[in-house]
Order: C-alpha cells, then sequence, then structure tokens
C-alpha cells in the first residue's frame, strides 16, 4: 500500500489563500488505512479549516467527500457536482489521486493535502514501513525476501555496509539494517550461500531511473469500438 | 570580473565572442585533446569540454580540461546534473577552480538511456537551475549551500545553455530568465538552423532585457552532408532544421564546403541579431574545420 502523511496545516491553509469554496476530498484506499487521508482525516482537518477561518473571521465553505479511490476515474465521477463547486480541492489522497482529480477536472484547482511518502506496510498499530522501491526487477529471490533497494539506505546490492551494527543502521539508530535482515532471512532458509555470490549492476531502466513508467497489458487494452461502446 | 576567465574579458569589453568544442575521447589518453587544442587554439576565446555527451563513457571533462589549460587553450568546464549528487558537484566546482579551470557550463545532461550505459541510474539531485544557485553562492557568498564558510571561493564565470528550438516555444525564455536569476553570466544556444524562430525567440528575449543581464552564444554546427542535415531534423528532439537546409545540403556538389557556406552565413545573420554577443561552433568529430569558418567570417585573428 501507499504510506502518506497529513502535511501540517499552515502549509494546506497557504495553499487556500484567497479561495472560499472549499472541498476536501479524501481517500477510503491506502491513505486511509495509514491514518492519512480517510473519512476521519477528512473530517479533522475540516474542522480545523472551519475553526481557523471562524477565528480570523473569514467566510469560507468546506465540503467534506471521501471517494473509494481516488486514483481510479470512475469512483471520481461520482465526485464531479462537489468537485466543480469548489474554488479549490485538498485532494487527500496520495500523489496518484490528486494527480487523477486534476487530470479530470482541470478547471479546478487541486492542491496535495498529503505528503506521499513510501510503499509500505503497517508494522504494529500506527507503525508503517517502507518495503519496495518499486525498482522493476525485483530481486527478492536472492535476499530471503527483503527488500536491499528499499531497505538498505545506501540501496547496496552486496550489503550490508560497515557501518551496520547491532542490527541497526548507520543512519538512525531506530531503523533495522536492511541487510542484517536480508542476512537473519537467509540464514533462517538455510540459504546463505546466495550471499557468496557477486550481483554484478542493477539494470536501472526499468525503475523511475529509465523515466516514467507505463505499463500496457494488450488482452486489457480497449479496441476504438470497445471504448466508444463504454462511453 | 567574477573569474578573470578570457571568455569574461572578451564578452565584457563587448567583442564578439567565438567558443567551441573538444570531445574527449574514449581513452585513457589525454593526446587526442591535447592535439585538437593545440590545432584549435587560435580560432576560438574557449573550449567547451564535453561531459560524457549523449551519456557516453569517455575521458572526464575535468581532466580533459585540465589538459586544454596545459595546451594554453581556455577550457568550459561541462558538468551534466546526471551523473553527480550536490555533494560531488560542488567538490568538483572546488576542483576545478583549484585546478584553474576558470568557465563552467552547467547542464542537465543527455539521458543515459541515450547512451553506452542504459541501465545507470541517474542522480538529478539538482537540476541545472539549481546548479547554478548553488554555484553562483559558492563563488559570491563564498559559502556551500547550507552556508558552511569556504577559505577560498571558486573564481568561475557561469553558463548555461537554453534550447529556443524545444517546446513549449514560449515556456523557453521564462526558461532562460530563469538561468539567469539562478547565475548564468553566459548562455550557449542549441545549434541554429532555424534563424527565423531564433529570431522570434530573440526578441522575446530583448522585450524582457534578458540579453543586457547575460551574454548569449548563439550554438552553430558546420554540416558534413545532406544526411546529417536529415538526421538531425527527424532524429534528435529539441532541434529544427528547415527543408532549405537539407535542400541545399542535397543539391551541393560539394556537401562539405556548402555545410561550411551555410554555417558562415548562418553565423553572419546571427551577428546582426541584436542581443547575440557570439557563437558556440560544435563541430563534434569535424574540430579541423572549426579554424576555416573562423576564418570565413573574418572573426580571426581572436583577441
Amino acid at each position: 500500500m501507499i504510506i502518506a502523511e497529513r502535511k501540517d496545516l499552515g502549509h494546506i491553509v497557504k495553499m487556500l489563500e484567497g479561495k472560499s469554496r472549499i472541498l476536501v476530498a479524501g481517500c477510503r484506499s491506502c491513505v486511509s488505512i495509514c491514518h492519512a487521508g480517510g473519512e476521519k482525516e477528512v473530517a479533522t482537518l475540516s474542522e480545523a479549516l472551519r475553526l481557523l477561518a471562524g477565528s480570523e473571521g473569514r467566510e469560507v465553505e468546506i465540503a467534506e467527500v471521501t471517494v473509494e479511490r481516488q486514483c481510479e476515474k470512475e469512483w471520481v465521477r461520482e465526485i464531479e457536482r462537489q468537485v466543480m463547486d469548489s474554488d479549490v480541492v485538498v485532494s487527500m489522497a496520495c500523489g496518484v489521486g490528486a494527480q487523477v482529480l486534476q487530470e479530470m477536472y482541470p478547471q479546478v484547482m487541486v492542491v496535495p493535502g498529503l505528503n506521499t511518502s513510501n510503499m509500505g506496510a503497517p508494522e504494529e498499530p500506527g507503525v508503517f514501513a517502507e518495503k519496495c522501491g518499486g525498482c522493476g526487477d525485483c530481486v527478492l529471490h536472492l535476499t530471503g525476501g527483503v527488500c536491499p533497494v528499499a531497505r538498505c539506505s545506501k540501496s547496496l546490492m552486496n550489503g550490508p555496509c560497515g557501518g551496520s551494527q547491532d542490527g541497526r543502521c548507520e543512519v538512525n539508530r531506530d531503523l533495522p539494517c536492511g541487510w542484517d535482515q536480508i542476512y537473519r532471512s537467509l540464514e533462517r532458509l538455510g540459504r546463505l550461500d546466495l550471499l557468496e555470490v557477486n550481483i554484478p549492476p542493477k539494470n536501472w531502466l526499468p525503475s523511475r531511473s529509465g523515466g516514467p513508467r507505463r505499463i500496457v497489458r494488450p488482452p486489457a487494452v480497449q479496441s476504438e469500438e470497445e471504448k466508444e461502446a463504454m462511453r | 570580473m567574477r573569474s578573470g576567465s578570457n571568455l569574461e574579458r572578451v564578452l565584457e569589453s563587448g567583442r564578439f565572442a567565438v567558443t567551441t568544442e573538444i570531445g574527449p575521447p574514449k581513452s585513457a589518453s589525454a593526446d587526442p585533446v591535447r592535439r585538437k587544442a593545440a590545432l584549435l587554439r587560435d580560432s576560438a576565446d574557449a573550449f567547451n569540454l564535453t561531459d560524457n555527451q549523449t551519456a557516453i563513457v569517455r575521458l572526464s571533462s575535468m581532466a580533459s580540461s585540465v589538459v586544454c589549460l596545459q595546451e594554453g587553450a581556455e577550457p568550459v568546464m561541462q558538468m551534466t546534473c546526471r551523473d553527480r549528487n550536490r555533494i560531488a558537484m560542488q567538490s568538483d566546482l572546488l576542483g576545478a577552480a583549484a585546478l584553474g579551470i576558470r568557465n563552467v557550463l552547467c547542464i542537465s545532461g543527455d539521458h543515459q538511456t541515450f547512451g553506452n550505459q542504459k541501465e545507470a541510474k541517474n542522480v538529478y539531485d539538482l537540476d541545472s537551475v539549481q546548479q547554478l544557485m548553488v554555484f553562483r553562492q559558492m563563488r559570491d557568498l563564498g559559502q556551500v549551500w547550507g552556508g558552511d564558510v569556504l577559505e577560498e571561493r571558486p573564481q568561475v564565470f557561469l553558463g548555461a545553455a537554453a534550447n529556443p528550438f524545444a517546446d513549449p516555444f514560449e515556456l523557453r525564455v521564462a526558461r532562460l530568465a530563469k538561468k539567469i536569476n539562478a547565475g548564468a553570466d553566459f548562455i550557449q544556444t542549441q545549434a541554429v538552423f532555424d534563424l527565423d524562430r531564433f529570431e522570434r525567440f530573440m526578441a522575446m528575449v530583448r522585450e524582457r532585457g534578458l540579453d543586457r543581464r547575460t551574454h548569449i552564444l548563439a550554438g552553430v554546427i558546420p554540416l558534413r552532408s545532406a544526411n546529417a542535415a536529415r538526421y538531425m531534423k527527424t532524429k534528435v528532439s529539441g532541434m529544427s532544421v528547415p527543408d532549405e537546409v537539407v535542400d541545399r545540403m542535397k543539391n551541393a556538389a560539394d556537401p562539405k564546403k556548402e555545410g561550411v557556406k551555410l554555417c558562415v552565413e548562418t553565423i553572419d545573420r546571427l551577428r546582426s541579431i541584436p542581443g547575440v554577443h557570439g557563437v558556440h561552433i560544435m563541430a563534434i568529430g569535424w574540430e579541423d574545420i572549426v579554424p576555416s569558418v573562423v576564418q570565413e567570417c573574418g572573426l580571426a585573428p581572436r583577441p
């Protein structure tokens, strides 16, 4: 899932300067699970914006809405009326949702309410950790199911570096060393032999380094006739 | 004087400047740079040493710049954002200045997928505008980014690139303004074949007074063949080559001679455009033609 955090109130208020009809649009998917942009967080932000406007004697209209998935047009279409009735939309989805919303309604300014952080998972209630670097060329079979791209601070492929101590990363002692975890995992799996093999320079072409990625699945692509029929 | 470079001196004196390029070799030998520098020394005010151009691994631009210096030719060290983060960039700027390099050209760099290391991870920690901001702070305030004080400032003349032929056209002038605001003392443009479009660009530049805040050197490429013209027209993004140019090259009895003639004519016309302070002649792989182009334009000898 995508992990995000809400921007601080001051930053959001600044983006909304001069706007009087504001729609706060949440998403019930990933950002809801990580307590950043679901229904509850939409209500909290809206209330804070109303209180602030009230205390400054400003007249603002703040509407709230939360869609199932802001990254998919089919769901976003359901809130078309509310979007079109606004001066500005604060997207409480990840950066993907915010962009889909803006693409669909180019005449209305969409501003981000969240900072999108990473692809990760809940570790324990309230704690979310990055797991995948989206490099486009998975090596989990070589690293005991622990991603060196996302979980080693240096993305080393033949780690660990000299800064690994007591299972902790040199960058931050609260952070587990990814390569320590790889080692423990391969030890449990009886595959420490994999750590003897030098992994050659990685192909970063399928990663973001190769340019924005676009994946096409031919069987799912609609012909012009099919698209027309859908309309 | 910001840098004391020869290029800065020529431009600040109001004379029409000439720069050209020397492509470093795919080799651990500096001899090709040495030979080209000796050949071109008297034909230009300064010489761009490209930084792994088209993302092909070559002798480094800093090493090549030093070789150029040893031959008595003033280098413009190119530095791309593709291969270095801000630590390496700032360190390399200090290194270059310490070695006597006085001109640095800040550029994004061709994407690595065009070169021979397609699988490389690119850096782009800074873009070329940010690179200029950082370098100007180092030179003018004597601070690295973040504020740590330098014992000695890098005395460099800062350059940037501009492409009037890329899209969206109107944004190109705004981007040039951003580079000037960030610290670009001089600008070298993409090669001009489409003079009409370039004149429109320059009119917009003058309208914003940008030509008075930086020195614009218009790029030119002497063509060797109709194929070269066609290739640039169809295969190189961000280039505009009018049909007349391709046709002229195609119909020429001696294409090389025609290419030089075309280049000389282009330079003559560029000299008449207000706000153009010099030319940048790019003749990679055909460097030995540069002296005659400069000669025929009446731009030799150099001051």
